[in-house]
Parts: C-alpha cells; sequence; structure tokens
C-alpha cells in the first residue's frame, strides 16, 4: 500500500475490536506521505524503523532525516492523525538516532516515483568516506540524469537545494534545474 | 516540552522516550557527579558551539550573494541547530544526574547570558563579508568533522548517536567550505586577497579548538570525549593543503586567543557574543513563556 490510499483503506483491514495487527499499523503508516515530498510514504523513505506492542502501548521508532530537518515535526503529526484512524490514539513515537537515517533506505519503487516527480533519485552509497583526507572529500562525480528529457548532460549548481535533503542542478540540454536527493 | 521550540524544526519535542525512560530520579555524588558535570560542561561546549554558529548563518538569510548561496548557508545553519538542540537536550538530562535542576534545551539556550555560554570564540566571530564567512566555516568545519568523528566512539552511547547522525551532516559542509575557499583563494585578485585575508584574520580563534582543560581531559580519559589536542596536526594538514591548493598561504602565528584555558570553553567570550544574544534571546525574555 502506498500513496493514494487512505486510512480508511486502513481502516478496513482493521479487526473489529482490540488492538490492530502490525500488519493494519504498517498500512496505516504507508499512507503518510512525506510532506515536502507527497510522491512518497514515510514508510518507503525508510525512516519508520521499528512498530511494536508493548502491552496495550504502541510503540512506533521513527528516525529523523536531517538532524534541523523542519518536516520533522509535521510528520510526527502525520503519523499520530494516521494511526488515530485506525483506533490508536495513544502511540508512543520513539526518536531513534541510530543507526543513522541513509537514503540507502529509499524503497527502490520510491525512487522511480521520484524521477517521474521531477527530482533525480539518490544514488546508492558505497564506501565510508575518509575524513581526514583532501580529495577524498571531493564525493566521486557521480552522473546525475535529467529527470526530464534523461539527459546525462548536467551539472551541480549548489550542494543544497530546496530542501536539505536535496541538491540543485541544471540539464545542460533541456535548460531546466532540478533537485537531485544526495545519498546521505 | 513545555516551552517554545528553538525553530520550527523539532527533533525531540513531539517524538520523545517514554517518560518513564527519559530521567533518572537518582542523583549521583562521588566521582561519578564529577564525571556528571564534565560531561554537562562539554555538552554545553558542543551544543553552544552549534546554536551560535547556526545564529551566525542564520543572519545571512536574505542577504546571500545569490539565491544559491543564501540557501545553502541557511541549510548549514538548520544542520547545526539540529545538532545543539540534541546536545542541548542530552547536558539538561546529565545536568538533573548531579544537581538540582534539569533545564530544557530551550532554557539553555534562550535563558543563559553571555558569561554561561561555553562556545568556541572562532563561532561568534560576525560575519563579515563572504570570504570572513567561508573561512571560519571552513576552520571549524574541518574541526568538527575530526571531533565528531572522534566522539562516534564515545563510551556514552547517546555522545556516540549523535555524534554519528552529525558526522554525516557536517560532511557536505566540510566538502562545500573547502570548495569556497579553493575557488575565492584561486579566483581573481580581489576574491583572492579577501580570502587570505579572512584567513589571517580568524587564524588566532583556531587554537581554542585544540586547547584541553581538566574538564576535558578528564571525560576523555573517561572514553567519553576526545582529547582536542590529538586532532591538531591531522586538523593542519588536512587545511594546508586546501589553503595550498587554493594558491593562499597558511597563516603561522602561534599566538592564540583563548589560551591558558581562557576563553569561549570557559565563558569568557569577545565583545561580539553578548549582540548575539540580545537579538536571539529577546523575544524569551521578553515575554517569558512565548510559544507559536
Amino acid at each position: 500500500m502506498v500513496i493514494g490510499a487512505t486510512p480508511e483503506d486502513a481502516r478496513a483491514l482493521s479487526a473489529p475490536r482490540g488492538r490492530p495487527g502490525l500488519d493494519v499499523v504498517w498500512a496505516a503508516l504507508a499512507t503518510v506521505p512525506d510532506p515536502e515530498i507527497p510522491v512518497i510514504s514515510i514508510v518507503e523513505l525508510g525512516i519508520v524503523r521499528d512498530v511494536a506492542w508493548a502491552d496495550d502501548r504502541l510503540i512506533v521508532k521513527v528516525t529523523p532525516t536531517y538532524s534541523g530537518c523542519p518536516a520533522t515535526e509535521m510528520i510526527n503529526t502525520l503519523i499520530r492523525e494516521s494511526l488515530a484512524v485506525i483506533g490508536v490514539p495513544d502511540a508512543v513515537l520513539v526518536n531513534q538516532l541510530s543507526p543513522p537515517w541513509s537514503t540507502d533506505w529509499i524503497a527502490p519503487e520510491a525512487r522511480t516515483r521520484l524521477n517521474g516527480y521531477g527530482i533525480a533519485p539518490p544514488h546508492v552509497i558505497g564506501a565510508r568516506i575518509d575524513v581526514t583526507g583532501i580529495s577524498p572529500l571531493r564525493r566521486a562525480s557521480v552522473v546525475v540524469p535529467c529527470p526530464r528529457c534523461a539527459s546525462a548532460n548536467t551539472q551541480l549548481l549548489s550542494q543544497f537545494g530546496s530542501t536539505a535533503c536535496k541538491a540543485q542542478y541544471r540539464c545542460l540540454d533541456c535548460r531546466e534545474p532540478f533537485d537531485y536527493f544526495k545519498p546521505h | 516540552m513545555s516551552t517554545p521550540a528553538l525553530a520550527a524544526s523539532s527533533v525531540n519535542s513531539a517524538v520523545s522516550l517514554p517518560p518513564e525512560a527519559a530521567r533518572s530520579p537518582a542523583v549521583l555524588d562521588g566521582p561519578a557527579a564529577l564525571i556528571a558535570q564534565s560531561l554537562f560542561e562539554y555538552l554545553l561546549r558542543l551544543g553552544d558551539t552549534d546554536v551560535v554558529l547556526s545564529q551566525r548563518l542564520g543572519e545571512w538569510v536574505g542577504h546571500g550573494p545569490v539565491l544559491e548561496e543564501d540557501i545553502a548557508l541557511a541549510n548549514v545553519g538548520l544542520d547545526l541547530l539540529g545538532q545543539g538542540r540534541m546536545w542541548l537536550s542530552y547536558a539538561g538530562e546529565v545536568e538533573a544526574r548531579f544537581g538540582e535542576q534539569s533545564r530544557s534545551e530551550d532554557e539553555l539556550a534562550f535563558l543563559r547570558d553571555g558569561g554561561a555560554y561555553r562556545n568556541l570564540l572562532l563561532a561568534e566571530m560576525p560575519n563579515g563579508d563572504f570570504a570572513m564567512t567561508m573561512a571560519r566555516q571552513f576552520y571549524f568545519d574541518r574541526f568538527h568533522l575530526l571531533q565528531l568523528h572522534a566522539l562516534t566512539h564515545s563510551s556514552d552511547a547517546r555522545v556516540a548517536e549523535i555524534a554519528a547522525k552529525g558526522v554525516k551532516e557536517v560532511t557536505y559542509h566540510a566538502e562545500r567550505s573547502m570548495d569556497w575557499v579553493i575557488r575565492l583563494g584561486d579566483g581573481t585578485d580581489e576574491s583572492h586577497a579577501r580570502m587570505q585575508r579572512a584567513l589571517d584574520a580568524l587564524w588566532m580563534y583556531t587554537g581554542e579548538m585544540f586547547a584541553a582543560d581538566a574538564s576535558e581531559l578528564a571525560l576523555a580519559e573517561a572514553g567519553i570525549g576526545v582529547d582536542p589536542r590529538t586532532l591538531r596536526e591531522t586538523w593542519r594538514a588536512a587545511v594546508g593543503a586546501v589553503i595550498a591548493e587554493a594558491t593562499l598561504e597558511l597563516p603561522t602565528s602561534e599566538w592564540m586567543q583563548g589560551s591558558g584555558n581562557r576563553g569561549g570553553k570557559q565563558g569568557i567570550h569577545t565583545e561580539h557574543l553578548g549582540h548575539m544574544l540580545a537579538e536571539m534571546q529577546h523575544l524569551q525574555r521578553t515575554y517569558p513563556g512565548a510559544q507559536w
């Protein structure tokens, strides 16, 4: 279940009485879009790390993308709303920092959808970066194809784009600027 | 959290640990209390440096030389604010281990005077021109990266995980400030001269990053913190290599501000911090407890 489904759809799967099963919880969470990138869900983004029942309390572990991401608060509100719909108004949201979020956790289908939305999806990260050297800090120059015309003839404009998680590029063929989801 | 958030972003306010796990009611004494006190001090140094530099970068918003840079400066500031909040939140929890109070991140940020701030002097330096802002960022980013990387091995799990989160973000910061130092240094006569002037002017504030006092050493000994003196040579080599590629000269003066453990980390600041805090704290000082 992804974007397009509604919390009501998830509720339909829910048992009539008692606490909903974890599959229903995951289905409800899969209806929550990322507020900044509404074509992917927070589950596809990889920030919901775990859900579990502890007695009668639902524990949802969420990890932030970037530490200062302004969407975090909005995401928490949306999570609470989606869980209230399936009859869990009092879930405990736990902020889990470790292991730190990585774009490698973004689901493959979501990458395709990002591209269709005009955001070049992140490359998969290789080995850890050596923090002490100079040249290793220069990230290996990767080709970022234009999400509109698929040209490989593109250029980095700025390492920071409209949100902390994106960089700004431009296509030298179709001349359109676009966002690149930074590998993180 | 009953007090207002530092910014629109929120790492800890809406998502928080279950109340029973958030704080230990036991107040420590003896050597454990001393370590807790040193850790509190250390967390303030980490958090205050992030918050103060973030505020400085925020002053650029609407004034950047081009739109992309305006956005980039704000994004770097936002990362630092997020990291600063995590350090200060933890500081408030640690405070309860040895004392009677446990201040929130907001109380720590908005209700302490300059003398209680523990940030590096470098972080409070005014923005100046773009070269000055980039030189400040470059010197700091390269130190910050090494510091956080070392702290990912901290025996304190919370310190280690905040550092691991930060190190990924700071890698971007360091890459970007390096690019600007090279671009401005190896640019026009004007940009070269300004970049050199900025590197020279801020050099005397870099020594403090690598100076350790008893509190910091005790924490390093306990495996919680890092002895900053061990980072100095690696930093010099990395900074020197970038400066050489930028056709600039590494300053050579050995005289440093804040030496003898009388600097920002001990609460002794330049005249610039008070002015900055007056603006940053104005709202909470004038309308205590105001929320948005």
